[in-house]
């Protein structure tokens, strides 16, 4: 592989290091808001949340994504008519679910997303999405995924959403040639400055999900992958049990995260090392001539990370490996020791890593450290700007296009806006 | 199941959160799954509120369900009252908790913390927002009042005519449209009236404060829907009568000043003799001419749209036609408004019902909550939220509240600016081709980015109405309605089309277009 760019001094690792595992109030968003980007992300898809008023609310709270005239989400208000098997519920879905595509006739893919409520009433929704997929076929699919919180943490949703849609993808003909999928929502221009990459390295490259729900690639025994996201283990396990194979790599974050990632691939489809540093050259110099500015503001800053997305490994090896920043506390909802081993490895030694939350107890430490800034969800940020601590919120982590080379600035930004704004701010 | 897109009110068991961080010294633990804790943003980022809401959430997830979420339950009351030490607790579940039925009271009671305990029952499946904070503030108001109230029969004792009166004002919360600031008006015009404000509830009130509501000599209810029923109770158990007009718009202002006055038994003196806002002149002036007749639509809960309508017909001579609510516990109120009117109120919680009957109705301006913002938006019609359901510009850094003197000066400004001004809007029917002047183009102070994006080229002739109908327009026909101005368009488009299928027309030329409008002008 490559050598490091920025000339990084080697790490110890934390490959092995202790995890401060907590069991407490967790202060994270649930599978669901994972909808506020997918429905954007796949055009012709439709999301119905089958779930409670709070469902609904929290969709439409955890964003402010109201400014979408007619979003292609929609809740399913379980009301108490459903509960006291008044009504079978079923045949309110379907009853919703007709009245829906009757609206919506641009429909091809609906998602029935099962929730909190939905799941302890042992609602059946693969039986349901089957028995609709049967009425509306072929012009609609319906498929099924659990975004409740009492399974999924926040990213976790686009995991069970793209898990579903995996096990769903067309089987590719024992024929076909060697491929690649790379997995997980990227933004748009993400995913076409990767895509002129693997073009230039010779490398066959299909995305995962595609923007429309007709374009959803095949998959098979020679198919490789690269997760362009850490939290997608399930979504990993269906493609791997449907015989693709996963290579193995950091993330795409920052100039020696995307380097790595795409030299994962490039090794793997036996690139030629010479070819694949003249395809990244430019990339690389540009990343790093834009980085330097953001190394000098963030340099020696001490950074908090509570947890959220499941990115704040890839996040933290960035920031202290190209940008300099001290890892007070790497939080995270769930690490999964496999999908982030070349991340572990690449940290800090003695990085604090801690999994789960309690997050009162977590504020305990995070006020005693007082960080130089602090990566939070949204309610927490103001409160601990309040009491004198810089945030940055972490949902714009999500919301941002952050992977490769021509955003490895625009994300060292993200940290250095907050630190800026304090030293501009007189009154 | 109820297909939603957007909701207007939250589940009930964040109406007890905005009771709950409105106060001082509570606490509220609520059962609950990873998630819920969403709720915590509506206060810190909408709010913009320094603290975060004193909520702790179980946040128990798939495995807990499986052993044992009680003593998940109990733990987290054990921890929060050890950590918070509040002066009550709040104990309650959320929609999926509500389903396990841990029975989340009874735990809490038998732990026996050296706490008061309030149980709430807020069902989930059933009612709503305001319906739990309501429901929440009742429960504290009767656990902490009551306790105090006089032995039944007694009769309250005559006020000493020594002591000045004194009130409670009852009902802004935490999340509240403009409640900082309307609190902030009613006490100045109290404060002038010579009554004193005992104890204001549930903002910034302790349990202590409300054992103490009792001791008030009458009542101010500024939100029914939240601070009603707590109300009745107190005039049921202390004998204190409460004051129920709501001071938004000047009218209601003067009624409300009368109102305290009778009630307290005091002279309600140069108050009302003096011209205390400056929306009846600005309304008379000749400049608000324009503005009459305007066609207004109003949908927010039941309390603004009611003070709404009211202010729109009688202080600024608009047309109220349309008038509804989601509140359904005060649908028999806007319904009696709007027989006023003469209309039939919209009773609704369905964001595609109001926009269907925004879309049928082609108001001029929209009053409403940041639901109809969306929906006017999307119109071109120029909108106000007067209501909630919030955002965050609905807490403006300046003062800016909606009852009293001064909120109707805020209400003239805010209703009137996103119009059309007189004389542009003249300009702007005379020389429709202008090609800076464009035809789409929104008032100038909304600024190039409201304008909407260009027609297609009209083909010769138009469909109307779906496969059904067999009435087109004739492509000049339709050139001569764009002529038209965009905020009466609509209108005009649908007479147009009424007159011709109720006279059989099937082509509608320019003289079906001028025979139409000679019809409906009489």
């Amino acid at each position: 592989m490559n050598a490091p760019a920025l000339g990084i001094a080697p790490a110890a690792g934390c490959g092995d290091a202790p995890v401060l595992r907590e069991r407490g109030q967790r202060e994270v968003f649930c599978g669901l808001t994972g909808i506020v980007w997918l429905h954007r992300k796949i055009q012709d898809a439709f999301f119905l949340v089958v779930g409670s008023r709070t469902c609904a609310h929290l969709i439409q709270s955890a964003a402010g994504v109201m400014i979408f005239a007619e979003p292609r989400f929609a809740t399913a208000i379980i009301e108490e008519r459903d509960l006291a098997g008044l009504a079978d519920a079923n045949e309110e879905l379907d009853r919703v679910v007709a009245r829906l595509i009757e609206r919506r006739p641009d429909i091809r893919l609906l998602f029935l997303v099962g929730s909190c409520p939905s799941e302890v009433i042992k609602l059946d929704l693969s039986r349901a999405a089957q028995r609709l997929s049967e009425t509306y076929s072929p012009s609609v699919r319906v498929l099924n995924y659990s975004g409740s919180g009492i399974e999924t943490t926040f990213t976790q949703g686009e995991d069970a959403c793209l898990a579903a849609l995996a096990a769903d993808l067309p089987t590719a003909a024992p024929g076909d040639g060697r491929s690649l999928l790379v997995v997980g929502a990227l933004a748009d221009i993400v995913e076409d400055q990767f895509s002129r990459i693997f073009t230039a390295l010779g490398i066959e490259a299909r995305f995962f999900p595609a923007r429309r729900a007709g374009d959803m690639p095949a998959v098979g025994p020679n198919t490789a992958f690269l997760l362009a996201q850490p939290f997608l283990a399930e979504t990993a396990r269906i493609l791997e049990a449907r015989g693709a194979t996963r290579i193995a790599a950091p993330f795409p974050l920052g100039v020696e995260g995307t380097t790595d990632w795409l030299g994962a691939a490039a090794a793997h489809f036996g690139v030629d090392p010479a070819r694949f540093d003249s395809v990244v050259a430019a990339g690389q110099e540009r990343a790093a001539r834009a980085l330097l500015r953001y190394r000098s503001e963030l340099q020696g800053k001490r950074i908090f990370f509570f947890p959220d997305s499941q990115l704040e490994v890839p996040l933290a090896r960035f920031l202290a490996r190209e940008l300099g920043m001290q890892l007070v506390e790497v939080g995270s909802p769930y690490l999964h020791r496999q999908h982030l081993a070349e991340e572990l490895e690449m940290l800090p030694a003695g990085t604090m890593l801690s999994e789960g939350q309690d997050v009162d107890r977590q504020l305990d430490r995070c006020r005693a450290a007082r960080p130089d800034l602090v990566v939070c969800g949204l309610g927490l940020a103001n409160p601990l700007e309040a009491e004198g601590m810089a945030t940055k919120w972490s949902i714009e982590l999500i919301f941002t296009p952050i992977q490769g080379y021509e955003q490895a600035a625009d994300l060292a930004e993200l940290f250095a806006r907050p630190l800026t704004r304090r030293t501009r701010l007189v009154a | 199941m109820q297909l939603t897109v957007w909701t207007y009110e939250a589940p009930p068991h964040v109406g007890a959160m905005r009771i709950a961080t409105a106060m001082q010294g509570v606490h509220y633990v609520l059962h609950a799954p990873q998630g819920d804790t969403y709720a915590d943003l509506l206060f810190t980022m909408i709010e913009r509120r320094a603290k975060r809401p004193p909520v702790t959430y179980t946040t128990f997830q798939a495995r807990d369900l499986g052993s044992d979420t009680a003593e998940l339950f109990k733990t987290s009351v054990r921890d929060a009252y050890e950590r918070f030490r509040p002066e009550a607790l709040l104990i309650g579940a959320s929609c999926t908790a509500e389903l396990i039925q841990d029975d989340p009271g009874g735990l809490a009671r038998a732990l026996g913390l050296p706490v008061p305990i309030v149980p709430l029952e807020l069902p989930s499946y059933q009612r709503k927002e305001n319906w739990g904070a309501s429901e929440t503030f009742y429960q504290l108001v009767r656990a902490f009042a009551g306790p105090h109230a006089p032995a039944p029969g007694m009769s309250r004792a005559p006020r000493d005519s020594a002591r000045r009166p004194s009130c409670n004002l009852l009902g802004p919360t935490a999340l509240g449209f403009r409640h900082r600031d309307d609190i902030v008006e009613v006490r100045k015009l109290l404060e002038r009236l010579g009554v004193d404000v005992h104890i204001v509830a549930p903002l910034g009130a302790r349990p202590a404060d409300l054992a103490r509501l009792g001791e008030a000599d009458f009542n101010v209810v500024l939100y029914p829907e939240i601070a009603g029923q707590a109300a009745q109770w107190l005039a049921r158990t202390f004998g204190q009568p409460m004051v129920k007009t709501v001071p938004i718009g000047v009218g209601a202002t003067r009624e409300f000043i009368a109102e305290v006055a009778r009630v307290a038994g005091i002279a309600a003196g140069g108050l009302l003799e003096t011209e205390e806002s400056r929306l009846p002149w600005y309304s008379r002036s000749v400049d608000s001419n324009y503005l009459t007749g305007k066609r207004v639509f109003i949908f927010a809960d039941a309390t603004h749209a009611i003070a709404a309508a009211r202010i729109a017909s009688d202080e600024l001579g608009f047309k109220v036609v349309g008038l509804g609510t989601y509140s359904r516990e005060f649908a028999r109120d806007v319904r009696e408004a709007a027989k006023g009117y003469g209309l039939e109120a919209l009773i609704s919680d369905d964001y595609l019902e109001v926009e269907a009957a925004i879309a049928a109705l082609q108001p001029e301006l929209v009053l409403g909550t940041q639901m109809e913002r969306h929906i006017a938006k999307r119109f071109g019609i120029p909108c106000t939220v007067i209501s909630a359901p919030v955002h965050v510009q609905d807490f403006p850094a300046r003062y800016s509240p909606q009852m009293g003197f001064e909120g109707a000066n805020v209400i003239f400004d805010t209703w009137v600016h996103p119009l059309m001004m007189g004389l542009e809007e003249h300009l702007l029917t005379m020389f429709r081709d202008d090609f800076e002047f464009r035809d789409e183009a929104a008032p100038s102070h909304l600024g190039a980015e409201a304008a909407a994006p260009p027609r297609a080229p009209d083909p010769e002739t138009r469909q109307v109405g779906g496969v059904e109908s067999n009435i087109v327009w004739a492509r000049d026909a339709e050139t001569e309605l764009h002529k038209v101005p965009f905020f009466v368009r609509g209108k005009a488009r649908r007479n147009t089309e009424t007159f011709a299928r109720e006279r059989g027309v099937a082509t509608i030329t320019v003289e079906t277009l001028y025979d139409a409008k000679s019809h409906f002008s009489r």
